[in-house]
């Protein structure tokens, strides 16, 4: 096999040459990525093939002779999925590396017949391993994309606002699963400790479902802030979700639930000895009384 | 031996668990916490666990029993400053902890206590004998 990579070696130049070709042939995405960086690109990898140490056999793309070269292709493909590449325009990017190969197989194997088919065989298996490494690796990178852009929907989607001294509301928006109620938890938790709030008020007019796993998370939150020396009141409770709960048999009869936010934030204002009053006269809305 | 202090504010008792808790030492702080409920007649108990950071069934048992016991003893208690992490455990531990009253920090807790008790309240609440 050395006098293929010797002839790679030699025949450098003409190789990335019609590799480029063939990837321009193959993909129109020049608007993402530039010619200057994918020649670079090509030359980087041609060299990690050509610089393997001499005796790594192609046909084992698991040898540490290939390390180097499949890190190289590892963070390309990283970087293409980020980039907004599909998967088969990353595999486009080996797999056009076979022509030019196969052309200097063609040149060093002459008329045996035998040698040529073997060598082709050879190359042919080799590049398309790399081609699904790179598949692989490139699923990985949008697999980390996907799970970075959720992280930070669960930081989003767990608000906790301060409705007075010492009333939190926690407003929960979207389906809840073991997951989330557990941010969920723990926001709220913490949020009672920093603000030092008698009261918690969780607001589930945005959840779509509840079943006997959510009501159960609802309750062990409760009964923790209860434990801390809060005290939750449910409310948003929808008449279809009522239903829900009275026929799934959950009990809630040791938690205070409310219809409305506006009926919990009273209730909570009450307890906490406060009252709100309407004055006879409505404050005039001016640019000078805004700061009250 | 190493001892959980427990003073003494009127009628009120006050613990302050400072140290990691073991079972040896819940066992002498509910011990001591009975005798000197006994002893002064105490009729309100605040434990103060901001401090700790790690609960167990035992000690959450514990402090389940001493409530039931000062109970007995005409006592109320509140357990007070309990960390998130220590909530979220108890529950996930299946233990809701039922009669026990809870505050969140030794203000509120004693506020809870003078406003429950002071029915009860026959002596003049003159005294801030802290004592150990």
């Amino acid at each position: 096999m050395s006098d293929l990579f010797q002839a790679i070696q030699k025949n450098r130049e003409s190789i990335l040459k019609e590799w480029l070709e063939s990837i321009r042939v193959a993909s129109r995405r020049r608007n993402i990525i530039d010619d200057r960086e994918l020649e670079s690109q090509t030359a980087e990898v041609l060299s990690a093939i050509v610089d393997a140490p001499s005796g790594t056999k192609l046909a084992d793309v698991n040898a540490p002779g290939w390390q180097p070269l499949k890190d190289l292709l590892n963070s390309l493909s990283m970087s293409r999925a980020t980039l907004g590449f599909t998967p088969s325009e990353t595999a486009l990017f080996v797999l056009s590396l076979k022509p030019s190969l196969f052309s200097i197989v063609r040149s060093i194997s002459g008329d045996n017949a035998d040698q040529l088919f073997l060598q082709i065989t050879e190359v042919n298996d080799f590049v398309d391993r790399l081609a699904l490494y790179t598949t692989d690796s490139f699923i990985a990178g949008r697999n980390q994309v996907i799970m970075r852009q959720q992280e930070e929907m669960l930081e989003l989607s767990t608000p906790v606002v301060t409705l007075w001294d010492g009333i939190v509301a926690l407003p929960l928006i979207g389906t809840l699963d073991s997951a989330r109620t557990q941010v969920v938890m723990e926001s709220l938790l913490q949020a009672i400790v920093q603000t030092n709030s008698r009261f918690a008020i969780i607001d589930i007019t945005g959840v779509p479902t509840v079943d006997t796993l959510v009501a159960q998370h609802l309750l062990k939150t409760i009964t923790a802030a209860r434990l801390m020396g809060a005290e939750c009141i449910l409310s948003g409770i929808r008449p279809q979700i009522a239903q829900t709960i009275v026929h799934l048999g959950i009990n809630l009869t040791d938690v205070i639930t409310k219809a409305r936010l506006a009926d919990a934030f009273k209730l909570a204002l009450t307890r906490s000895g406060r009252t709100v009053v309407r004055t006879d006269k409505p404050a005039a809305v001016t640019a000078a009384t805004r700061e009250n | 031996m190493e001892r959980i202090p427990i003073l003494r504010m009127g009628n009120f008792l006050l613990v302050t668990i400072q140290v990691d808790m073991h079972d040896k030492l819940a066992l002498t702080l509910q011990d001591d916490l009975t005798n000197r409920i006994a002893e002064v007649g105490a009729k309100g108990v605040l434990i103060d666990i901001s401090s700790l950071e790690i609960v167990d069934s035992f000690i959450g048992r514990t402090l389940a029993n001493i409530a039931s016991m000062a109970r007995v003893l005409d006592a109320l208690t509140v357990v007070v400053g309990m960390q998130p992490a220590v909530a979220i455990t108890l529950v996930e531990l299946g233990m809701s902890l039922p009669g026990i009253h809870t505050a969140l920090n030794v203000e509120s807790g004693i506020e809870f206590l003078r406003q429950n008790v002071s029915e009860y309240d026959d002596k003049d609440d003159d005294g801030d004998n802290t004592e150990v």
